[in-house]
């Protein structure tokens, strides 16, 4: 590409220069303009969203005028940990348990495909595949629910199919089973993708060599695959771990009545009671501080 | 080196996990074209009747407007502070700058429920009325994320020595940054403004927590279901956003290779902190 920049002169030319130079010469004044525009809005912004959450979950909202009290209690957290009327612990023990259950369900299903994309695919047979991966993550996260809706319902095409083959209605609609479905679905390219590009980067030779050493099959896998596959498998659960924790359109169309989480409560007490839904709100912060320092001390980050 | 039979096992596992993720979205696509206004499987009698519905609806027109409205200006907003920040983080070492790039990741780490409850709980405190700004604000938190992931991993595989290459030859900043730098990071932030665009579309529990009376595309689509109604429009929309979906994705997986596709957007953000 030939561009001619060189011979242009005149003042205006000149002024460029010396305020690239003055730029140039120095760093702190570039950073300065880089940094302070996005630092500032961040700050302003998000940083003072999350303190004011926490700052809200220690006043209480007064129950006739839904006004908040600017006085510092513990109220909201007596509320959830409350051992005599367990209704918020139990919900959250469910969410917590929830979130395990889609982790390992999708943990298990992708291994396999992403090992296959990873090693056993040809190129071109891999970039499909990917396409195929990606196009469900990015389609509406509403709308993949809403699919399973339908699917689960009386007269869906699950029941249809049990019903063609002979066996009874699966009666999964409105069920913990149907929402555990429903998440494991909804967040499954998340675990793909991070434990393919982590097997992506384990090079053949090292399978290879425990091939010649005699590792066959399982012990390769057990001794070799799965440490180095470990850093992948760890940001996947926290993908799939931390959106299920969070999420409350699931349960909402998916869910029984039993079938409340954490972000269910939150969004339904946002409105009336918004100290105690910024409390319960930060059940879940503590609970993903507290994994992913679990998920750091296994050493899956090390071994990155 | 692994045996046939596994081979084997693993292809028909993929195929099996790929059908999972397709069926769902292939089954909503039927139903679009579904006459009865009853959700039966199997579909007995098929009708374009309803995309004509859905079309004439004005609701769904002024709420399909609000969401590409607010998705544009969340991404213009995203744009300019991600490429700012992937700079200022790419070219300079500064006290902080490890915090403020994790922290950076936080808005697409936590779940949406946070980032909502978050900036529900600061307007409150602030007492700014919810309205079609603060949607945009709420978006522009975690598209941010996006564009400066992608701005960021892009200027990682550039040489710095193209620009001091320029600056010897007599470039000033500007010509520089016209002729080296933005041939260089074009593509990647169609890539990232597109990827942006697309959140911002889809963001429903952000949106519940930072929106008045505004109705966006998503939040017309949960009422709906919510209530059981209008769902041969619903089945309508549902269809015509899978099919708007594959657009950008397509377009940003040839905008950029898989080390720096946006498309793994949330799955890099966690990978980088790992890191």
């Amino acid at each position: 590409m030939a561009v001619d920049v060189g011979r242009e002169t005149g003042p205006l030319r000149g002024a460029r220069l010396s305020l690239s130079g003055a730029f140039w010469r120095r760093p702190w004044l570039r950073l300065l303009v880089l940094l302070l525009v996005p630092a500032a809005a961040f700050v302003a912004v998000y940083a003072a969203s999350l303190g004011a959450m926490l700052a809200s979950s220690f006043w209480t909202t007064d129950s006739f005028t839904a006004e908040i009290v600017h006085t510092w209690t513990l109220d909201q957290y007596r509320t959830i940990f409350n051992l005599d009327d367990p209704t918020y612990l139990r919900i959250a023990a469910r969410t917590i348990g929830m979130a395990v259950a889609v982790t390992v369900t999708d943990a298990i299903l992708a291994f396999p495909l992403a090992f296959f994309m990873a090693k056993i695919a040809g190129p071109r047979t891999r970039s499909f595949l990917f396409v195929m991966i990606l196009l469900p993550l990015w389609s509406s996260y509403l709308v993949r629910i809403y699919s399973w809706t339908t699917i689960l319902s009386s007269s869906g095409p699950l029941n249809w199919m049990l019903n063609g083959l002979g066996l009874p209605d699966a009666n999964l609609a409105f069920t913990n089973k149907g929402m555990w479905i429903v998440f494991t679905y909804v967040w499954l390219p998340f675990m793909v993708l991070p434990v393919y590009a982590a097997l992506e980067r384990i090079p053949g030779s090292l399978l290879e060599a425990s091939y010649d050493l005699g590792g066959r099959g399982l012990r390769t896998f057990r001794s070799v695959i799965l440490p180095l596959a470990l850093p992948g498998l760890a940001a996947g659960s926290i993908f799939t771990f931390s959106l299920t924790l969070g999420d409350y359109i699931t349960p909402l169309l998916v869910g029984g009545p039993g079938s409340s989480l954490i972000g269910n409560i939150v969004s339904e007490q946002s409105a009336s009671n918004l100290t105690f839904a910024a409390a319960y709100a930060m059940v879940p912060v503590a609970v993903m501080v507290l994994y992913i320092a679990l998920v750091k001390r296994l050493g899956a980050f090390e071994a990155l | 080196m692994t045996s046939r039979g596994a081979r084997i096992g693993f292809g028909i596992w993929t195929m099996l996990v790929i059908a999972f993720l397709w069926i769902p979205l292939v089954i909503i696509g039927l139903y679009a074209f579904n006459a009865s206004p009853i959700q039966s499987w199997p579909i007995e009698n098929w009708s374009t009747h309803w995309f004509h519905v859905a079309w004439n609806d004005p609701f769904l027109r002024s709420s399909f407007r609000l969401s590409v409205e607010i998705a544009l200006a969340a991404t213009a907003i995203a744009l300019v502070l991600g490429t700012m920040a992937s700079f200022a983080i790419h070219r300079f070492s500064f006290f902080g700058r490890e915090s403020f790039s994790l922290l950076l990741l936080l808005p697409i780490a936590l779940p949406g429920i946070i980032t909502g409850m978050a900036l529900n709980s600061f307007f409150s405190f602030a007492g700014v009325q919810f309205s079609f700004w603060t949607i945009v604000v709420g978006h522009a938190t975690f598209c941010v994320v996006v564009v400066y992931n992608n701005v960021i991993a892009r200027l990682r595989r550039t040489s710095p020595s193209l620009l001091e290459a320029s600056m010897d030859l007599g470039a000033d900043g500007w010509q520089t940054f016209r002729f080296v730098t933005w041939p260089l990071l074009s593509t990647a932030l169609v890539a990232g403004g597109l990827l942006a665009f697309a959140l911002s579309f889809d963001e429903v529990i952000v949106t519940t927590f930072t929106a008045g009376a505004q109705t966006t595309l998503p939040i017309f689509i949960l009422d709906n279901l919510r209530q059981g109604q209008q769902l041969p429009i619903v089945n309508v929309v549902a269809f015509v956003i899978i099919l708007l979906t594959i657009i950008p994705v397509w377009a940003s997986q040839r905008l950029s290779s898989f080390d720096d596709s946006p498309a793994v957007g949330r799955a890099a953000a966690v990978t980088a902190q790992t890191e």
